[in-house]
Parts: structure tokens; C-alpha cells; sequence
């Protein structure tokens, strides 16, 4: 103890000074391996990538990878499998993020009110989304299936459908399939984030707006819709990012077909990559859907910075 | 507030209607497992069969490769499961914590590669990982799906880390433990429900993940579950019964994780409030 | 137990500077409170004694030996936090014993620290139980026992008590003052609350801005309060503060206020002629109705049960007095007051006390 003593009065002294540099690297030491990790396994693909977009890489073609400049962009040009699947990408993406969020907030005011058993049903509800999506997708394949499947049949039944076939062979139809199972497969994303939301409005405010004599339709419009409508914003806005590169259900149920009427960019750039073994061209239309994105997000936060200043 | 009669019994036929929609998909899963195969066909839309049989569970058992891969996905969710909770308990504590020069560009960061299609690693990670030899292998595999599910769960284990006061350390401290046991003692035994919710997070992600396994390995003896699946799908003329008798048993685990994480959905989806 | 030294103490988050050169003597065994609105730097002293925070620079020292390199595990201090930071996965006894088992005490000692601690502060039948489990009074008594039974060389109190209602903030400020009187071990106690201050303290610190206003015994702070800010500061209700002009001239020294009105004072001070000064009376020393007073407005009237607080207005300037008289209920609209100069303090425009010139 003395000794101890003796030595912390020395200013300065070397324990000291290791501590100091110890405490400094900490945070750095405990955050280094999830980096190095991301930037050997995401950071460095992504650059090697965006080099392949300007060369000529194709898997089995010993000669390939010479530098093309361009030349992939000019093909992309003229590439109308290209710019059907951007459209798919875009009736894909809206549709489901609507369905999603129309459901989801469906069910999240429903789930909002107390009722008995409130815990299991919610469970339950939620259950879609735990199943993996490469199930999700095979098995609703499964279920428009007219041999196996009951959906066609009712389809039929409703007078939806001319005959109990399977719609995922129909071009004009197909896209509804994977669309189907996403909707399944994400309501409960939604619900869950805007259930959290809902909880979190303060209960008095309902309460005062009824003393003041506002209605349901008054409460949920003049409360509910403002409080949920960051929440609403930022889930939206990622949604759509993550659906328009959610290509597992596409490449399970339809692969792109019926005549690549169901192909997205993302599905595209997999299959040629997969199947064309072609990673020069399929680097080149990630970087275009990479842009895309970018652009697609700056226009968001240009919105939002427009509507706070008027705000 | 007071509810009309009308409103509550339309309340919970919504409720029930949701519920319908929501568990039919697994129901009918379930049902054509189970249906013997002379009345696949012949009772192909019956909501139950005539006759129940657990033959399609025996056969993909005993005479089909699916428990390896079985065993193979299970290998890879785990691994990828309990590496990337150890490493995101690490990152997210420095983020709870610590207060440093350029964290706020390392959050940025890792925000980023959760914004970026992952579909167009795909051909840059096979060039790489070939001559690595660490295509066609589970090791390989675990890698890309560590790094892909880091992200979020650093940002999941950061908001548990958040939920603990920062006096108890400093008690802790004060009482005489260093950092590392304050660590141990005090702050782990109080994560322990985050880290099964990450590792639930975790497991279920590397358990799904369909693309990279498609384009990473080729032939059976490296193939995880949806690898496999596929390929069964596309190879044989279609057995349905059998098909999705091996659907069910890739369902158990997955069900299984969603029950251990679900009282922690809410809080797993804020924090990161960017993934699926 | 120890004495405890802060030698010219500087702390600076960044480029902003939290504590401006403080120093502190504390004696073996004393009892000090530090107070202050918040942000005014209490904790942060605290802290830093405590070894949870470094100093920018000066030094302290614990038993005459320099600490500020130490961590706070090597201290030998106890601290009880606001929060009470109780362990959560813990029961009473654990989390009582918790300190002594990172000690490697042996078990027998453990035991009997606990049991001893646990006597004292009557938490025998709660050892098995959880925090979670215990109402916040027994969750203080608790964060108490943790730091009893180490017999450190000082306790540290983080505003203790805040988290608890009033009734049983007065049942453990009684206790708090107990315990010291039978340990009678060095303790530095944070608090924003001026009632725990007097009632605790041997001596008061009163800070503000990281600056220590003044230091000294409880009822020196309220009876000399160094500066303006001891002065409103110190008091409930706070003590009353007039703007006037210091006037030498006559047969008595006295402050002539913003409307003309010339109030006496007892002797004259180290002040020129002229010179703007503020004046301070408690509302307690408010003299109401005497014989040749001020006319005075009477706007509104508090009863507190045990007193009456009259809200006046003289000559538009609102005071304040407090009375133990019932009577002053049925006060009509206007009153006379007078302020006994014997209980007038001034201050100069720097805001500190001047004192009578002899």
C-alpha cells in the first residue's frame, strides 16, 4: 500500500500513462472485428464490384476480363429485358409496400385494443414473418398450384379467375404470386413497428379529445394519423429500398417467368450472375439500380428537408 | 372509452379473419405433409384428408439427403449465430459506451450496408472466395452471413446495452471490480435476454438465406436446407407430399427462434428499424 | 476513515470548463454537503473525488495520499447514486456483499458485515429478496447497507434522497444523520435540496457555476450569506432583495430605494456614497405593523399551517414576509412594514456581502 501510495504521487507516472492509452484504444479494440469483418466481406466486394461493371468478366470464358469501358452500359441501353424488369420493379415494389402498410396498419389498430387472449393472438399473427423466405415463397407457389393448391379453385369459385389454373404460369397474372406471399410474409414488419408506435401515444390525449367531444374518426385523424406519421415515413422509405432488392421470393416462385414477366432488377442481376455466369454485366446493372437507390433516397431527404422548412 | 356492441364483435371477426389469412399458408403446409400419397391427388383440395400418414416425414428422413442438409444449415445458423452475437456484443458495447473520435462515421457505415442491394456482392464475393477455397465449404458461408448480420445486430445489442443504467458500473466500479468484471459480472448477466434475442435474429436470418447459398454451393455435401430444397424442387418429378414434409421440418427451428425472440420483435425492429 | 483534499480542481469537457480551480478541505469524520442548482458542478466534484471522472487538473488526495491516478476501485470510497443502482440480478444480501467478495473477504466476515449492516439499517427480513421487489425507501436503505458494510475511508452521496416522497425523504435524512453520528465516518453529500443541506451538513459548500460560493457551518451560510446567490439561495421563502443606492448622508447611514423611500441601517459601511447596492431581508425578519412602517399592499395570503406567507407590495416593489401570527389571516388590504436594521444584509454590485465599517 505504501509503496502504491508513493508511486501515484509521482505525476505522470508510467501506470498512468498505459492506462490513458489503454482507455483511449478500448472502444476501438471492441469494434474492430465487426469492422474488419464488414470491410473485407461488404466494403471491399462492393469496390470490386462496381470494377467489375467496366470489364468484361464472364465465369466460364477463360479470355474475359479485359477492360471494356462502357461497353456493358451501351448493352444495358439497349436491353429490353433491362427496362421490363425496372418496370416489374416498380409495380413489385408498390403493390407490396402498399399491401403491406395498408394491412399492417390494419391490424396494428386492431391489436391496439385490449381484448382477452391479446398475447397469443398477436404470436400468431406475427408467426409469418419467422418463416423463411425460400419456404414462404415455395409454399404459396405450392398453394396457386391447381394439383395441390386450394387458391385457384376459389379463385375460380369467386369468378376472379376463367378456369383453375395456376396464375403463376399466367404472364399477365404471375406477378400477383410473389406479390401475394410478400404481402404474407411482411404485414406483420409493419404491424409490429407501428403497433410499437400506437403504444407509445399517450392514452390522456384520447381521453381528452373525447371530453372535447371529437368522434373515432376525429380521434384517429386528428391524433393517431400525426403521432404515427414519422414512424409511418421511415418505415415506408426503408421498406421500399429493401423491397425493390428482395429478389429470394422471385427467383423461388417464377425464376422471372412466365417470358421474364415477373423478372426485377434484382432477380436479373441473380440470374445473371447465376445462371449467365456473366459478373461483368450483372455488376453493371447492379451499379445502375445502386444509382437508382441513391437517387431515390436523396429525393426522400430533399422532400423532407422541404416539408420541415414549410413546416 | 366506451364500445359500441356492434364495433367489438366487428373488432374480433377482423381479428379472426387476419388470423385465417395469416395461419392458412402454414395449416395447408401441414396438411399436405401429412396426406398419404393415393389421396394427394383425389382429395388435392379437401382442408383435411380423409387419412392421415406420417410416410412423406419417413421417407425424406431415411432415404433422402435432407438431414444433411439439415445438419448443414444447422452448422451454419448457429455458427453464424453465436460469432456474430459475440462480435456485435463487443461493437455495440463501444457504441453504448464509449464516446470516440470517428463513431459516428462507423455508425454511418454500418447504416450503409444495410441500405445496398447484397445482391450485388454476389458476383464479387464468388470471385473472392474461390480461390480462398472457401466456395462449396459451410466455413465460407458462415463468413458472408457473419458479416451480413453484424450490422444489425451491433445496432440490437446497442439498445439493450442502452437499457442499462450506467451508475450500475460505476457502483460496480466503486465497489471494486475492474472494468472487465463490471463487464461480466454486472452488465452480461443483464444482457443475457438480449443476447438470445440476438442470437434468435441471428439464427433465423442465416437459416432463411437463400441467394449466396444458391450461388455459393454446388452438389450436396456442402447444401443447407433452402439449397437443397431447391434443387429438389427442380431435379425430380414433383413429389409434393415429401416436399412438404421437408418444408415443415425446416419451419420447426425457425418457429422455434421466432418463440424465444418474440417478446423482443418490437424492440429488435426500432433499434435497427432498417431490416427484415 | 480519512480526511479528504481538493487541491485547485479543474474539470473541462472539451473546450467547456465544468469546474474552475475548486478547493476543499475536508476533515477525518466530517460531514459535507455540497449545494447548488443543478449545473452547478456538485456532481461533477463528486464524481471526480470518486475517481468516475479525471480531473483536468489539480489534485486531490484521500488519508494525505494523491488519488488522482487511481482508479475508483483502488480508492477505498463508497458512493450511494440517486438512481440507488441496486443490481438488479442480485438479492439484498448480494448485492450488500458484492464488494467484499471482490475483496476475497473471507466468509465469515462477509456474513457478519452483511448481518451488521443489515441490523442497522433494519433489512434483516428483505436479505433474500430482489430489488425489484422493494419499496424505493427500502431500495435507499439498501444502496446505504452496500456502502456500510465496506467501511471505507469516506462515503460519497449522489443526491440520495430525491428519488423518494417527501415524508420518507425527512424519515431517511433523520437516519442519514444517525448513521454519521454512530460511524462517524468522512462523507461528501450532493444534494440540490438546501433543507438537507442545513439539517446534514458540519459544513456547507455552496456552488454555483463550478465556482464554490461559499463554505462554512449551516447556519453561517444563513445568516452571512457571502454573495447574492448564498442569499437567494439559501431560505425558503427565499430571502427578499431590493435595488437601491447606498446614502451616507444624515445621522444614519441607509439605502434610498428606486421610489425615494430612505430605509435605515445600523451604522455605516465600507461603501462610497451613491454607490447601487441590493438590499437583503428575509421574510421572516419583516416586521409587520409597527408603529411608524412603510404602507405596504397586501396581495395575496399563503397559509403553510405552521406560518403565513404575505405576498406585499411597497410602493410597487414586491416582498415577501412570513409570520407566525394567525391573526395576519384576516389582514385587510394594506399594512405597515418595517425592516429591523439588524437583520438587513448588502450586497455591492458584484453581488458580495459588504460588512459595517469599525
Amino acid at each position: 500500500m505504501a509503496i502504491a501510495d508513493a508511486l501515484s504521487t509521482m505525476p505522470g507516472t508510467r501506470r498512468s500513462l498505459r492506462d490513458r492509452v489503454a482507455l483511449r484504444l478500448e472502444p476501438y479494440l471492441y469494434t474492430a472485428p465487426a469492422l474488419i469483418l464488414i470491410a473485407a466481406v461488404m466494403l471491399v466486394p462492393l469496390v470490386l464490384g462496381l470494377s467489375y461493371a467496366f470489364r468484361d468478366i464472364q465465369l466460364l470464358n477463360p479470355f474475359s476480363g479485359g477492360f471494356v469501358g462502357l461497353e456493358h452500359f451501351r448493352t444495358l441501353w439497349g436491353d429490353a429485358n433491362f427496362f421490363r424488369a425496372l418496370r416489374n420493379t416498380l409495380w413489385w415494389t408498390g403493390a407490396s409496400v402498399f399491401l403491406q402498410f395498408a394491412l399492417g396498419l390494419i391490424l396494428a389498430l386492431l391489436l391496439d385494443r385490449p381484448f382477452a387472449g391479446r398475447g397469443l393472438v398477436q404470436a400468431l399473427v406475427f408467426l409469418p414473418w419467422a418463416v423463411p423466405t425460400f419456404l414462404t415463397g415455395l409454399n404459396w407457389a405450392w398453394m396457386f398450384n391447381p394439383v395441390i393448391g386450394p387458391l385457384p379453385h376459389w379463385l375460380y369459385a369467386l369468378g376472379i379467375l376463367d378456369a383453375p389454373n395456376n396464375i403463376l404460369s399466367d404472364p399477365s397474372l404471375a406477378m400477383w404470386g410473389p406479390i401475394a406471399a410478400n404481402v404474407w410474409w411482411g404485414v406483420p414488419f409493419f404491424a409490429i413497428t407501428l403497433l410499437a408506435a400506437l403504444q407509445a401515444i399517450p392514452r390522456d390525449l384520447y381521453e381528452a379529445a373525447a371530453i372535447d367531444g371529437a368522434g373515432a374518426f376525429r380521434r384517429f385523424s386528428t391524433i393517431t394519423l400525426p403521432f404515427l406519421a414519422p414512424t409511418i415515413a421511415i418505415t415506408i422509405l426503408l421498406r421500399t429500398v429493401w423491397i425493390a432488392n428482395f429478389a429470394d421470393l422471385i427467383v423461388v416462385m417464377t425464376n422471372g417467368g412466365p417470358a421474364d414477366r415477373t423478372q426485377i432488377v434484382a432477380s436479373y442481376i441473380f440470374t445473371q450472375a447465376f445462371k449467365a455466369l456473366d459478373f461483368g454485366y450483372a455488376s453493371a446493372i447492379a451499379v445502375v439500380l445502386l444509382v437508382l437507390l441513391m437517387i431515390y433516397s436523396m429525393l426522400i431527404v430533399l422532400l423532407r428537408q422541404t416539408l420541415l422548412e414549410r413546416g | 372509452m366506451r364500445v359500441s356492441f356492434l364495433g367489438t364483435v366487428f373488432h374480433r371477426l377482423a381479428i379472426l379473419a387476419y388470423l385465417l389469412f395469416a395461419l392458412f399458408p402454414l395449416f395447408w403446409l401441414v396438411k399436405v405433409s401429412v396426406t398419404p400419397n393415393d389421396l394427394l391427388y383425389s382429395e388435392g383440395i379437401r382442408l383435411w384428408p380423409s387419412r392421415t400418414s406420417f410416410e412423406h416425414f419417413r421417407f425424406v428422413l431415411e432415404n433422402s439427403a435432407f438431414p444433411l442438409f439439415f445438419r448443414n444449415s444447422l452448422i451454419v445458423a448457429t455458427s453464424t449465430a453465436v460469432i456474430v452475437t459475440v462480435l456485435a456484443s463487443l461493437a455495440g458495447y463501444a457504441f453504448s459506451r464509449f464516446a470516440f473520435r470517428g463513431r459516428a462515421w462507423l455508425v454511418a457505415l454500418m447504416l450503409l450496408t444495410q441500405m445496398f442491394p447484397l445482391v450485388m456482392l454476389v458476383a464479387p464475393i464468388f470471385k473472392m472466395l474461390t480461390p480462398l477455397g472457401l466456395t462449396n465449404s459451410l466455413t465460407g458461408l458462415v463468413i458472408v452471413y457473419t458479416a451480413f448480420n453484424v450490422p444489425f445486430a451491433t445496432f440490437l445489442m446497442q439498445s439493450f446495452f442502452d437499457g442499462i443504467p450506467k451508475e450500475l458500473e460505476e457502483a460496480a466500479k466503486i465497489d471494486g471490480a475492474t472494468q472487465f468484471m463490471a463487464f461480466r459480472q454486472i452488465i452480461l448477466p443483464l444482457t443475457l435476454p438480449g443476447i438470445a434475442a440476438t442470437l434468435g435474429f441471428v439464427f433465423t436470418a442465416a437459416w432463411s438465406e437463400l441467394l449466396f447459398a444458391l450461388m455459393l454451393i454446388s452438389g450436396n455435401a456442402a447444401a443447407t436446407f433452402p439449397v437443397g430444397l431447391l434443387s429438389f424442387v427442380s431435379k425430380f418429378s414433383v413429389d409434393f407430399g415429401q416436399m412438404m414434409a421437408a418444408g415443415v421440418l425446416a419451419l420447426i427451428p425457425a418457429c422455434l427462434f421466432f418463440l424465444l425472440i418474440q417478446r423482443y420483435l418490437v424492440q429488435g425492429l426500432t433499434a435497427g428499424a432498417v431490416k427484415g | 476513515m480519512a480526511s479528504i483534499d481538493i487541491d485547485n480542481v479543474r474539470k473541462n469537457y472539451g473546450a467547456v470548463p465544468v469546474l474552475h480551480g475548486v478547493d476543499l478541505t475536508i476533515k477525518d469524520g466530517e460531514f459535507i454537503v455540497l449545494v447548488g442548482p443543478s449545473g452547478c458542478g456538485k456532481s461533477t466534484l463528486l464524481r471526480t473525488v470518486a475517481g468516475l471522472e479525471e480531473v483536468s487538473s489539480g489534485e486531490i488526495r484521500i488519508g494525505g495520499a494523491r488519488v488522482n491516478e487511481r482508479h475508483p476501485k483502488d480508492r477505498d470510497i463508497a458512493m450511494v447514486f440517486q438512481s440507488y443502482a441496486l443490481y438488479p440480478h442480485m438479492n439484498v444480501a448480494e448485492n450488500m456483499s458484492y464488494s467484499l467478495r471482490l475483496r476475497r473477504a473471507a466468509k465469515e466476515r462477509i456474513a457478519s458485515a452483511v448481518s451488521n449492516a443489515a441490523g442497522k439499517l433494519g433489512l434483516e427480513p428483505l436479505l433474500e429478496r430482489r430489488p425489484k421487489a422493494l419499496s424505493g425507501g427500502q431500495r435507499q436503505r439498501v444502496a446505504m447497507g452496500r456502502a456500510i458494510v465496506r467501511q471505507p475511508k469516506a462515503f460519497l452521496f449522489d443526491e440520495p434522497l430525491s428519488n423518494l416522497d417527501a415524508r420518507l425523504r425527512e424519515q431517511m435524512r433523520a437516519e442519514i444523520k444517525t448513521l454519521h453520528r454512530d460511524l462517524g465516518a468522512t462523507s461528501i453529500y450532493v444534494t440540490h435540496d438546501q433543507i438537507e443541506a442545513m439539517t446534514l451538513a458540519d459544513r456547507v459548500v455552496a456552488m454555483h457555476g463550478g465556482i464554490v460560493q461559499q463554505v462554512g457551518s449551516p447556519l453561517e451560510l444563513y445568516d452571512r450569506p457571502a454573495n447574492l446567490f448564498v442569499a437567494s439561495f439559501i431560505g425558503s421563502p427565499a430571502m427578499n432583495l431590493l435595488k437601491g443606492t447606498y446614502d451616507a448622508s444624515g445621522a444614519e447611514a441607509g439605502i434610498v430605494l428606486p421610489d425615494g423611500t430612505r430605509i435605515a441601517l445600523s451604522g455605516p459601511y465600507a461603501l462610497q456614497s451613491g454607490t447601487e447596492v441590493t438590499l437583503g431581508i428575509r421574510p421572516e425578519h419583516v416586521v409587520l405593523s409597527p408603529i411608524d412602517g412603510l404602507p405596504a399592499r397586501v396581495s395575496l395570503v399563503e397559509p403553510t399551517g405552521f406560518g403565513i406567507i404575505l405576498h406585499l407590495s411597497v410602493h410597487d416593489l414586491p416582498l415577501i414576509a412570513f409570520t407566525l401570527d394567525r391573526t395576519r389571516l384576516q389582514s385587510g388590504p394594506t399594512t405597515a412594514i418595517a425592516f429591523p436594521p439588524e437583520h438587513l444584509h448588502l450586497f455591492d454590485g458584484a453581488g458580495n456581502r459588504v460588512v459595517r465599517a469599525n
